[in-house]
């Protein structure tokens, strides 16, 4: 199995041994408040993403072994939850991987509303850009 | 108080006229409280528009057939109920439309040629965007220009820099009655008055105060003004446009096809006569009917009850928001609004609370509702709003406010 699918599985195990909603929601707040983990100096107008309930800001860069390192923060704290599980998913983990990955898994968790792009909250565009990062840092490998 | 809020209504057999407030979200008893987003609609309504495909369905204004008259007759009904409620002089003012935005693009589309360079309209700070962006697009085509009644900190225009805005070079003036994003009540007699001094026309965005109290569109001497029926108890996508006939017969039409012709041949077409003459197309032939039908039901409880039981609602919840520490509720006293409590707590984000009381079935909205303006004002990225109608308890407030408790310590 990918290492991304492994993280997949394993946040599903996790959350499979809360018996409510109340249990899940309360994970996810702990998971925001070990957030920011992006640079001050990354929360600019450029980084940001603007939903209409609530803003994210994103960054990534590239390590030495060619691993994509994202870094993320919001307004909010449940979706600021939901970013620190994303990032665990996806960060430390090569271009071409993080392509090929999806986010089905979040559905298996009970967060799938948290996705919905009726919900402007900044998540959904927010994963198509850890894409674009993807996609760029893998053209710019490709070239190399 | 719990009992003298009961007695103006009698509210559990009412409650009984809502199929949607019997059913349950996320396992848990829906609380409504998103009513200045859409009311729900009683079984009267429904009934209607049901009655109407299963009776009555035919277009309107053009056949001989009976079926035809039968479905024009309702139609036609529906305007004068919508009339005879807002007080026009005839049914020639009353413009059927999609609901509040498309009345105010309808009338902005209409001044767009008459105003030039120069010429002045003002709109209010607290305004949905509805009321905005077609202003700014009118502007944009026609380099009049656009000036901003201001909003002072207890959620009211600032009408001393409204006095000093008005100016022969005002054209026209638009205001909301009711803010949807705090609920103030506008004193839109006193605007009305002072722009007509100055020879300009008023539209009133009446979407929030149709719900709560009924205006009387001469004794105001407003020019236009817009309401949607989705509000009151209607279906979605139909509403009104009042004005005065000298206005709207002035104004050129805003869409061209069927209804809306007198006669028409490759040289040259008449428009038909108001009201038709902005309608053009088969318009929403059942939710007309049912718009009617719903004017008819908030009628039948009477609109003197239903704010009185609503300004109950909101002093009760007022206080026990109040009583919740690092709350901070924004806008006017309950005497001067609506059935809104537009609020935040300290340190949690609205969309955290929004997502908490959801999970425990209460339904408000949180975000900018659509005033932007509003939030820029206070430096706020929204507000969490819960919105009250005349089928909502008390016991429902004390569910809202113990989940809010709840989705408050979760936070912090
Ligand atoms: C004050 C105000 N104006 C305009 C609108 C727009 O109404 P509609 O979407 O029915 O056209 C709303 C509805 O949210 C409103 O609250």
């Amino acid at each position: 199995m990918s290492s991304i699918k492994t993280k997949q599985e394993d946040i599903i195990e996790e959350f499979s041994m809360f018996d409510d909603w109340m249990q899940r929601y309360e994970y996810m707040i702990e998971l925001g408040k070990s957030l920011p983990i992006i640079d001050e100096k990354y929360k600019t107008e450029d980084n940001i993403i603007k939903g209409c309930q609530s803003r994210v800001w994103l960054y990534a860069e590239m390590d030495e072994n060619q691993k994509i390192e994202y870094t993320a923060d919001s307004d909010a704290i449940i979706t600021k939850g939901i970013i620190a599980i994303l990032i665990r998913v996806f960060s430390d983990e090569k271009p071409e991987h993080i392509l090929e990955a999806d986010t089905d898994f979040i559905d298996e968790i009970g967060l799938k509303e948290h996705l919905s792009p009726t919900r402007a909250n900044g998540l959904v565009s927010m994963i198509k850009q850890m894409k674009m990062y993807a996609i760029a840092y893998n053209s710019q490998q490709n070239q190399a | 108080m719990i009992n003298t809020s009961e007695q103006i209504l009698d509210v559990e057999k009412i409650r009984q006229d809502f199929p949607i407030l019997q059913r349950e979200i996320n396992g848990k008893p829906l609380v409504y409280f998103d009513n200045a987003a859409t009311s729900q609609t009683p079984k009267a309504v429904i009934d209607c528009i049901v009655d109407y495909y299963e009776n009555k369905n035919a277009n309107i204004h053009r056949g001989v057939h009976s079926l035809s008259q039968i479905a024009t007759d309702a139609y036609e009904n529906a305007r004068e109920t919508v009339r005879k409620h807002f007080n026009a002089k005839s049914a020639n003012e009353i413009i059927l439309t999609a609901g509040t935005t498309h009345s105010i693009n309808l009338v902005a589309n209409g001044y767009s040629h008459f105003l030039k360079s120069g010429d002045e309209i003002l709109v209010s700070a607290m305004e949905h965007h509805s009321n905005i962006v077609p202003w700014q697009m009118l502007c944009n085509k026609t380099g009049a220009t656009l000036k901003v009644i201001p909003m002072l900190n207890n959620g009211e225009l600032d009408l001393q820099v409204f006095d000093d805005l008005l100016s022969e070079r005002t054209k026209m003036v638009f205001v909301n009655h009711v803010s949807n994003a705090l609920g103030t009540i506008n004193p839109i007699e006193e605007i009305i008055n002072k722009s007509h001094k100055v020879g300009a026309k008023v539209l009133v965005d009446g979407a929030q105060a149709a719900p709560h109290l009924k205006a009387d569109v001469q004794a105001l001497d407003v020019d236009f003004y817009t309401v949607s029926a989705h509000k009151i108890c209607g279906p979605t996508g139909v509403g009104m446009l009042y004005g005065k006939e000298e206005l709207l017969n002035e104004l050129p039409p805003y869409q061209g096809g069927g209804e809306m012709i007198a006669e028409v041949s490759f040289e040259k077409t008449t428009y038909a006569g108001l009201p038709h003459k902005f309608e053009a197309g088969t318009p929403n032939i059942s939710g007309g009917i049912a718009f009617g039908a719903a004017l008819d039901y908030m009628n039948a409880i009477g609109f003197d009850k239903i704010a009185d039981y609503e300004m109950q609602l909101l002093v009760y919840a007022t206080k026990a928001l109040e009583e919740i520490e690092g709350v901070r509720i924004y806008g006017a006293k309950p005497e001067k609004k609506t059935a809104v409590l537009s609020f935040n707590i300290e340190g949690i984000h609205p969309y955290d609370i929004g997502t908490l009381l959801d999970k425990m079935g209460v339904a408000v909205r949180t975000g900018h509702h659509c005033a932007q303006p509003i939030m820029s004002f206070y430096k706020i990225p929204g507000t969490v709003r819960a919105s009250f109608s005349f089928y909502n308890t008390i016991s429902e407030i004390d569910v809202f406010i113990s989940a809010l408790k709840k989705a408050k310590s979760m936070l912090s």
